[in-house]
């Protein structure tokens, strides 16, 4: 129907805000396929996010720094409480885990290229790690899953870092899946799997069940790699602060938390939008697991979920984040969603700036697809390139909220900055609520 | 002749045992003794060497082992021999759980019974248990051999992919997708073949039934959603 507001207002249409026109379509689908609707991306319900946090910019009681002239470091050292080797990036922005398999080998490729460039780190996913990835990423965290597809030591000794993948934010709780379409030859082949199947990987590792196990596994993969990697921990977002005090109990050197707004490559819309807590929500649960374990900031804590700005960036690191990652917003950062592939996007039933079929290997962009034809559309050289500018906008932006807000170095942002707009943020974040003194169930 | 070289663990820590067993161009033989039940006992190896473990170890026990020969005289914890690669580990004695979870290649030989989960998510081992194996063995397994000369408990090969298994005794009850097949001559000079590296020559092959995947829930379809 292609009515105005004013056609459904003059005509008194009146839409259910129960039933409204998602949701009918919903069931429909749902009524003729028999099957649950499997997409990429993540959450896309709205959500307490960092857009409903402000800084307070220096003013009289702070001073600032000059904007052009003095100096705000970006630098971030991940993983040295236990490990030879830690990482030591220039920005603390990280590319996080997606497999290829999910990813196109031109889009890692990218995806290595991009961090490199700004000294940040990227990160394998399910399905194991690729020469190309290795060989153009400077950092590279390895990440250790329950399927352990491709998982071989050999790998595990060229990697920078370790990630024991427990969850993620989209779907905490579950496992992996590729369907059939993105099953080729070449990710059959890393993967042990018949080509062409639909791949549903699982949810708990095959070798150990808890955190008492977890502590052991840790330490075995140190004894294998001679205790020269940090090992991080990355759980989904769920009940935050005790998983992070676990992972900490463990031995982990950093934790990773995703939010529910952190993107998969294939999950269904109801475990997307269902299960799970707001990136929001979740720091400081994590940031408090850490403080009362008297190991904030030397445990670092990574946060995902809905990263797009510095300014996203700079919050999270005020609320306790030691750096961010992002996934979605570096695919769209490579060239996903477009505008330029539009007419592509209306072939497959969607338009750009909606496109989230990444199960489907359909993608015009080229990036989540294993379709030869369409993986060529993508230049690695040329995304890898607007990746790194991409990051490089975030760091500066973080720089600019930092040094108004008088901060030598981007982590030296506190919550002490911050003030929240709505009441949910401010009782979530544990700031106050703008103007006010109040924080929701604090003060 | 090569000297064996020994390690007591009760007189050395263990970084530095695991720490001298990754020495390049290692070679030789080794021995461990007095383990006693400890976690990640020469793991990581990538060697051609013999390495003998006098005693029971806790978990992981040869984890991603590749090339080296490991012996282990006593039981072993959860996951020995995870995620091998190559080489072979012999445990003597009984196996916890998650044995040979998830490896790769090479040969794993648990003389006595293994527990829970034996050969979860295995892409290419080959295993032989002399006795009997516990529940959701062979879970998710997507390649290599698992024998079982005793019982399998229940839901054996759940969700299996292309991995075979061959039972000389009773199973409790078969996993999602997992089915009897026909044993076909190939079939027999295999299993004649995994025995007799296993030390175990003389069983009949005519004993044992041959499992693997019926193949029907590759690929996720609504009528196949009460099999999950």
């Amino acid at each position: 129907m292609s009515h105005t507001t004013d056609d459904r207002a003059r005509l008194g249409l009146r839409e259910s805000a129960t039933f409204d026109r998602q949701t009918i379509a919903a069931i429909h689908r749902a009524a003729e396929t028999g099957i649950y609707d499997i997409r990429g991306w993540g959450a896309k319900r709205a959500l307490p996010h960092f857009d409903d946090l402000l800084f307070l910019g220096a003013s009289m009681s702070r001073y600032p720094l000059e904007g052009y002239r003095e100096r705000c470091d970006t630098d971030v050292v991940l993983g040295d409480r236990h490990a030879k080797h830690p990482l030591r990036l220039d920005i603390p922005v990280t590319i996080a885990g997606m497999s290829f398999g999910a990813l196109s080998g031109p889009a890692k490729e990218a995806l290595g290229r991009g961090a490199s460039e700004v000294g940040t780190s990227t990160t394998t996913g399910d399905g194991g790690m690729t020469p190309e990835e290795r060989g153009q990423s400077k950092y590279l965290v390895y990440q250790y899953l329950p399927s352990r597809y491709g998982m071989n030591p050999d790998d595990l000794r060229k990697a920078d870092a370790i990630e024991v993948v427990l969850g993620q934010g989209a779907k905490p709780g579950g496992g992996g899946m590729l369907l059939g379409q993105k099953i080729s030859p070449r990710v059959a082949g890393m993967r042990t799997l018949p080509e062409g199947i639909d791949q549903r990987s699982a949810c708990r590792h095959p070798d150990w069940t808890g955190p008492d196990d977890l502590t052991i596994k840790i330490n075995e993969l140190r004894e294998i790699t001679d205790w020269e990697k940090p090992i991080y921990v990355k759980v989904g977002a769920t009940r935050t602060y005790y998983d992070v005090k676990l992972a900490v109990h463990a031995g982990a050197d950093v934790v990773v938390v995703d939010g529910m707004q952190g993107g998969t490559a294939a999950t269904q819309e109801v475990f997307i939008e269902h299960v799970g807590i707001p990136t929001l929500a979740a720091v400081p649960e994590a940031v408090r697991a850490l403080q009362e374990l008297d190991v904030h900031r030397d445990v670092q804590l990574i946060v995902s979920g809905g990263i797009r700005t510095g300014a996203d960036v700079a919050k999270a690191i005020a609320l306790g984040a030691d750096a961010v990652a992002i996934g979605t917003a570096a695919l769209i950062a490579l060239g996903d969603n477009h505008p330029r592939h539009e007419s592509d996007y209306r072939k497959l039933g969607s338009a750009a700036g909606f496109f989230d079929d990444f199960q489907d290997g359909t993608d015009p962009a080229g990036i989540s697809t294993q379709d030869p034809e369409l993986a060529a559309r993508f230049d690695p050289l040329e995304g890898g390139r607007r990746l790194a500018n991409y990051l490089r906008v975030l760091t500066m932006e973080a720089q600019t909220i930092a040094r108004a807000c008088g901060k030598g170095h981007v982590l030296h942002l506190e919550p002490e900055d911050l003030v929240a707009v709505t009441i949910e943020a401010a009782a979530m974040a544990r700031v106050p609520l703008a103007g006010t003194d109040w924080i929701p169930g604090r003060t | 002749m090569e000297q064996v070289r020994a390690f007591d663990l009760r007189a050395i820590p263990l970084r530095d045992v695991n720490s001298a067993l990754h020495a390049p161009d290692l070679s030789g033989e080794f021995v461990i003794s007095h383990p006693d039940g400890a976690h990640s006992v020469a793991v990581g190896m990538d060697a051609a060497v013999k390495v003998t473990v006098d005693g029971h170890v806790g978990y992981y026990a040869a984890g991603m082992n590749q090339q080296a020969e490991i012996v282990i005289n006593g039981n072993a914890g959860t996951g020995v021999a995870e995620n091998m690669m190559s080489g072979s580990v012999w445990v003597k004695g009984d196996a916890s759980q998650s044995a040979g979870a998830s490896a790769h290649g090479g040969v794993l030989v648990v003389e006595g019974n293994a527990a829970a989960r034996c050969g979860i998510s295995m892409k290419g081992i080959d295993i032989v248990i002399g006795g009997n194996v516990g529940h959701m063995s062979a879970f998710m397994a997507q390649a290599g051999r698992l024998v079982i000369r005793g019982d399998a408990g229940e839901a054996l090969g759940d969700s299996i992919y292309e991995a075979r298994i061959y039972v000389r005794g009773e199973v409790a009850s078969l996993g999602a997708d997992c089915i009897a097949k026909e044993m076909t001559r190939e079939h027999h000079q295999e299993l004649e073949h995994l025995l007799k590296a296993a030390g175990f020559e003389g069983d009949d092959t005519s004993t044992y039934t041959r499992y693997g995947s019926a193949r029907s829930l590759y690929h996720f379809h609504v009528d196949n959603a009460g099999s999950y």
